[in-house]
């Protein structure tokens, strides 16, 4: 199997406190993996360590291929100033700012693939709004194309589905279905359910990571089992649903 | 006071008289230094303040101003220039701030208040140990634009150009980690440099500031014009220009009213701020 990403043992704390242990997985070029597990599991540690905002305490990340600064990175929502003073232009344009060229002018070209992404994301004519004035999808979506302008060949998202309206919600998971014909999509989320249709992969993370291949936890059985769909898994406490980790 | 300084308060005909004044007030060579410290001061708020105030950085300001006061204590007692010990003691400090900023278990703020009392205290020792009367001890705690020297101005005219060029070729990059920085580490910039060198201009900054407005006004310089600046404009860029040109416009008519009214420069030219901005936000909430 062709790979992108190898997390090998992959530990790291703050201070005293262990958030993630030896966890490994793999990624690979078109996947699609979505991150699930309990607030304070470390799911947006664990991005954060792949895309060299944090330094793993122990184990390693290993990039198939000159890609470490090929790695789109989509924040999470409620974190993300929204105060300051850009344009939806301009703060798309910084994403093809990179330790290499952000002491030089931005090119035409980078202007043009701005113009282009926004274009294709229908944000275009909110180009000179300032970023304030976006509305919660069009700031998912406009976060989405300062990733995309740099040309990734991942894509990590965090938390891309909270505090948005259900048909930005749509048009969001479209996009990254999309998306995914062309790179592999990472999302953390709380509610996987939305995903059901497009994941390929689901990650738990509790600390400790385990990785389940399509049809081993399928969200509409789950949903089938509720009657309903199911926004928090668990393994191994009370009304599991599933086998217990071992 | 040593503030204090000469002038009539003749308001009717003042307007138009102003021509005249201007050219009354600028045969003088201490108020011609003051005007190009107030616009070199300007210059420099423009350029750093718009990162302090979307950075969040105006505590860790008020902290470097105030431990500047260590530093020009101890100049007082070594006998060397005021001016070189306070660029002295607060680049330590920034970098002392920068290193524990990096760590995420010490927590930035307690760093900068302990830091802040510190240089306080040290200041009033070494002040307190110098023989003599410290005459423009005042003057560094509330400014006083108007002893400012043409050697003064000089050194001054270094640390603005130092922070004018640095801004320029680093802007993207100071942009960035101010707007996300996270972001900026993803794409492999070299955030802890980067910030090491913001807070190393905010601290030159500072200094260039306390001659003018003194330490304990710095923060009004560095916030009262990007905060106008950034209720008419929204674009980075444009707050920066705009926040430049409030600043002279602001330190100008200060020290035109400190001339005529016969009041501190320095708590004038705050004042005149505060003003402009109150006003700001008046026509705008009721014309917008």
């Amino acid at each position: 199997m062709q790979k992108l990403i190898s997390v090998r043992n992959l530990s790291f704390r703050y201070g005293e406190n262990p958030v993630l242990q030896n966890v490994t997985f793999e990624i690979a070029p078109h996947d699609f993996i979505l991150i699930i597990g309990p607030n304070g599991g470390g799911k947006t540690t664990l991005i954060k360590l792949i895309l060299g905002i944090l330094k793993p305490w122990e184990g390693e990340i290993h990039f198939h291929g000159a890609i470490a600064n090929r790695l789109g990175y989509v924040p999470q929502f409620s974190g993300f100033n929204r105060n300051f003073p850009v344009s939806t232009f301009d703060m798309v344009l910084t994403g093809c700012i990179n330790g290499e060229n952000y002491l030089k002018r931005l090119s035409r070209d980078d202007i043009e693939k701005t113009s282009i992404i926004l274009e294709k994301l229908g944000l275009y004519n909110k180009r000179r709004s300032n970023i304030n004035a976006l509305s919660g999808g069009q700031i998912q979506k406009a976060l989405i194309a300062r990733a995309l302008v740099s040309e990734p060949v991942a894509l990590f998202l965090d938390e891309p589905t909270a505090s948005i309206d259900i048909t930005s919600k749509a048009t969001l998971l479209d996009l990254l279905e999309e998306i995914n014909e062309k790179m592999c999509v990472v999302a953390i989320t709380h509610d996987p359910t939305p995903f059901a249709h497009t994941y390929k992969h689901i990650a738990c993370l509790n600390r400790t990571l385990f990785f389940h291949k399509r049809g081993e936890l399928d969200i509409h059985t789950l949903e089938q089992v509720y009657g309903c769909p199911v926004e928090l898994l668990g393994h191994g406490i009370p009304h599991t649903l599933l086998k217990e980790h071992h | 006071m040593s503030c204090r300084i000469a002038g009539t308060w003749n308001s009717p005909h003042l307007i138009e008289r102003a021509p005249l004044i201007m050219q009354d007030i600028l045969s003088y060579e201490f108020m011609r230094n003051a005007i190009i410290a107030g616009i070199m001061a300007s210059i420099v708020c423009g350029l750093v303040g718009p990162f302090i105030v979307t950075k969040r950085m105006v505590f860790i300001s008020g902290g470097l101003s105030h431990a500047a006061f260590g530093g020009l204590g101890i100049a007082y007692w070594l006998g060397i220039k005021p001016l070189y010990g306070a660029v002295a003691f607060v680049l330590l400090n920034a970098l002392i701030i920068a290193e524990m900023g990096n760590d995420r278990l010490h927590r930035n703020d307690l760093i900068i208040g302990i830091l802040w009392a510190i240089g306080v205290a040290l200041g009033i020792i070494f002040i307190y140990l110098t023989p003599g009367y410290a005459p423009d001890l005042m003057s560094f705690l509330f400014g006083n634009v108007l002893i400012v020297s043409s050697p003064d101005l000089i050194n001054t005219s270094v640390l603005v150009l130092i922070v004018t060029i640095a801004v320029f070729i680093f802007f993207r990059g100071f942009v960035l980690i101010a707007f996300d920085e996270d972001y900026a580490r993803a794409k492999q910039l070299p955030v802890k440099a980067l910030n090491r060198g913001l807070l190393v201009l905010v601290a030159i900054s500072i200094v260039t500031l306390i001659q003018v407005v003194g330490i304990i006004l710095v923060l009004a310089l560095l916030t009262i014009p990007v905060a106008i600046a950034s209720e008419v404009s929204m674009n980075f860029k444009g707050i920066m220009f705009l926040s430049v040109l409030l600043g002279i416009l602001i330190c100008v008519v200060g020290l035109f009213l400190s001339y005529y009214s016969e009041l501190p420069s320095g708590a004038l030219i705050v004042l005149v701020g505060g003003v402009m901005l109150s006003l700001t936000k008046l026509i705008k909430g009721l014309f917008i």
